[in-house]
């Protein structure tokens, strides 16, 4: 056990930004985490969204040492805590499984952490926890007397109490129900602004790593595809892996035939599109071209100042209020989406089996590299 | 008593679930899968203690020893707690001791048969049941060549001048030795089944909460298998403290016997013995009912209760 432990074997004071250096992380022959390196701005939200099995738990566990990188280093500023115990990092974690001590009372779970650092104030700063989420009431019940989404807050509540450098959340908020979801991801949010902690949050929900988080790191098969603010990995994914994973995307491989300014010239399935130069992720060859639902307009008639506009078949109309939303068949035999917001004065009128024009804004397409296999995989597992 | 437990759990369970009319039909399958094991009970464990209770209560017939009449005669418990009480010291005493080491080397056992043994874990397994496959008798009367004067374990000890009274056998520590060795079982199997149990989460989040290794052993693990210890320390006290056989194979005729000895002698050995040996019997068993009381009422697990 001394073994790992670099001298002092106590708690580290470590503060700043959390660095992971590339880490990998092999199970035997099975690699968990491949080469994977990232900066955690300190007091930032960071979301890590990612299909299941992707290596999310694996990657927070290495950094609160509950598993060691079979290569790379972990930091924190300029501490490198690659090796040390759990229990001297600054770093707390709110478990998947919740894993609330079943002998002790809520009261004593949340107070658990602040006992051992010595804070003689445990009981106190433990009321304090439970009052944050909600819990207050159930303190003398043991977690077995719970339901699941109070066993969840209750996890959360004996991380925060313990004010850590970096607290990582692994689907803290996956037993919820949506109102409660909704309700503890903006107290999250809440929580994080005000006191200032790195956030680092699993989850594979996108909509809540987009709405809470500060960055966006997309995971899969142990790699980060793509990280960066929400509204930048909607606006302009760079693999198709993303474009499907991280909301939906109307795609179509084809291959690139030429320039136009500073637009790429594209063939997809018969029809010419274009995709701004810096939009898109190759420049020759074969490409995947895309664009989101919501940037797609409608219509019976060909678009004026065509260049991008496609002929479809109306499979599927469906109208949620708000919004129609629309099932096509485009020329190269894939379906593609189409919302519509119910902005006009007269009801839509195509229906199924109606002949229509697709057009957008060809400065909303983006081009990735063409890989139908991760396409295949992104849109299974999203 | 653990087993009537048990069986009325499992009988209300299969009955439970049964919704509507159903449920009505359920309850008299549940008490119609009860009545074998009730059966049983009532006669060949509840009759038996009640005839034995009478026979406690029995006077001798004067001047025809073995020859007994009805009576409620109280002075065979007199008897039996005032001329036996230091038996009935040794017996909890031993079976005490024997308890508290089989904790000592079952727990660490337990432990890493569930945390440590990986691939090996089914081989421990095997290696903590297969004397069950051999005779407790014979077992036992492997130790006393094991533990003999002669023996590799008294002679090592003699050597290094570590046995003040020269030998092992026939004093309490081979008593102590044969009760803790037997038993063992009965305390391993527990505490591992509940240390199997844990979620090894709930022991990673101690150490994430900044307990270290023995603190979380302390506060988390050793808690969290307590079901397993209590359960454990049961089941070898209470046979424990009723043993006869390490006493009579292992111990001394006249230091170590414990009351399990004095029952037998009673019964078998002394002529109008049996109500006083009915006597210790029910002593005993009110003794050691009133120390399991406590004891699970004071480290409190709803789980045996
Ligand atoms: N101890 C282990 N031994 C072997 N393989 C493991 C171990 N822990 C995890 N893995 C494997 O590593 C991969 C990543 O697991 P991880 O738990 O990090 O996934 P995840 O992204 O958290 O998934 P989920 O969203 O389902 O929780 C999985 O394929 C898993 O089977
Ligand atoms: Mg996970």
């Amino acid at each position: 056990m001394a073994l790992f432990s670099t001298g002092s074997s106590g708690f580290r004071r470590a503060q700043g930004d959390l660095h992971l250096e590339a880490v990998t992380k092999e199970f035997a022959a099975f690699t968990a985490v491949d080469d994977l390196s990232l900066t955690v701005p300190r007091g930032s939200f960071f979301a890590l969204l990612g299909p299941s099995g992707c290596g999310k738990t694996t990657t927070l566990r290495m950094v609160a040492g509950l598993e060691q990188p079979t290569r790379g280093r972990v930091l924190i500023g300029d501490t490198d805590l690659t090796g040390s115990r759990p229990y001297e990092r600054p770093v707390n974690t709110v478990f998947q499984s919740y894993a609330l001590f079943p002998h002790l009372t809520i009261r004593d779970n949340v107070a658990f952490g602040p006992k051992r650092r010595g804070d003689a104030d445990a009981a106190r700063s433990a009321e304090d926890a439970l009052e944050l989420v909600q819990m207050s009431a159930m303190a003398g019940r043991k977690p077995a007397q719970l339901s699941g989404g109070q066993q969840q807050r209750v996890a959360l509540a004996r991380a925060l109490v313990n004010r850590p450098e970096v607290l990582l959340l692994d689907e803290p908020l996956g037993a919820l129900d949506l109102k409660l979801r909704r309700q503890m991801q903006v107290e999250l949010k809440r929580i994080q602004t005000e006191v200032g902690l790195t956030f680092i949050h699993v989850t594979h929900d996108q909509e809540e790593a987009m709405t809470m988080a500060d960055t966006v790191a997309v995971m899969n098969a142990g790699r980060i595809e793509q990280m960066g603010h929400p509204e930048e990995l909607y606006d302009l994914p760079r693999t198709s892996f993303v474009a499907n994973f991280v909301g939906q995307s109307n795609l179509g491989t084809g291959r690139i035939t030429g320039a136009d300014g500073h637009d790429l010239v594209v063939e997809v399935a018969g029809t010419t599109v274009r995709i701004p130069r810096d939009r898109s992720a190759v420049t020759s060859g074969p490409i995947m071209f895309g664009v989101r639902p919501e940037k797609v307009r409608i219509s019976t008639e060909q678009p004026a100042g065509a260049g991008n506009d496609v002929k479809a078949t109306v499979m599927d109309v469906s109208f949620t209020g708000v919004a129609t939303q629309f099932l096509v068949t485009v020329p190269s035999g894939a379906v593609w989406g189409v919302y519509e917001q119910n902005l006009d004065v007269e009801r839509n009128t195509i229906r199924p089996g109606d002949a229509v024009w697709l057009g957008w804004d060809s400065g909303h397409a983006f081009g990735v590299e063409a890989d139908e296999a991760s396409a295949e995989e992104a849109r299974v597992a999203s | 008593m653990t087993a009537l437990a048990h069986t009325a759990g499992a009988g209300t369970h299969a009955g439970g679930p049964a919704p509507g009319q159903g449920r009505r039909r359920g309850g008299i399958a549940a008490y119609l899968l009860l009545l074998p094991g009730a059966l049983w009970l009532v006669l060949f464990f509840l009759l038996p203690l009640i005839q034995l209770f009478a026979v406690s209560l029995q006077s001798g017939f004067p001047g025809y020893p073995g020859y007994y009449y009805r009576d409620v005669n109280a002075g065979n418990y007199l008897t039996a707690i005032t001329q036996f009480a230091g038996h009935f010291g040794r017996s909890l005493l031993y079976a005490g001791l024997a308890t508290f080491f089989a904790f000592v080397l079952a727990y660490p056992l337990a432990y890493a048969m569930a945390f440590k043994a990986g691939r090996w874990r089914n081989v421990m397994m095997i290696a903590v049941i297969a004397p069950f496959f051999t005779s407790f008798i014979l077992r036992t009367i492997a130790w006393r060549q094991i533990l003999a004067d002669e023996g590799p374990v008294a002679r090592v000890l003699n050597t290094l001048h570590l046995l003040p009274g020269g030998r092992i056998t026939e004093t309490w520590v081979a008593v102590v030795a044969g009760l803790t060795y037997n038993f063992l079982p009965f305390m391993v199997l527990p505490i591992y089944a509940s240390l199997e149990r844990a979620d090894p989460k709930v022991i990673e989040a101690g150490g994430d909460l900044y307990a270290n290794g023995f603190t979380t052993f302390r506060t988390v693990t050793l808690p969290v298998s307590l079901p397993g210890v209590i359960a454990g320390t049961l089941l070898t006290f209470i046979p424990a403290a009723g043993d006869y056989v390490n006493a009579e194979l292992l111990g001394s005729d006249r230091s170590t016997k414990m009351v399990g000895n004095v029952i037998e002698s009673q019964f078998f050995r002394v002529l109008g013995g049996f109500p006083v040996a009915a006597a210790l019997s029910f002593t005993l068993m009110a003794l050691i009912l009133a120390m399991v009381f406590v004891y699970v009422r004071r480290f409190g697990t709803e789980e045996l209760l």
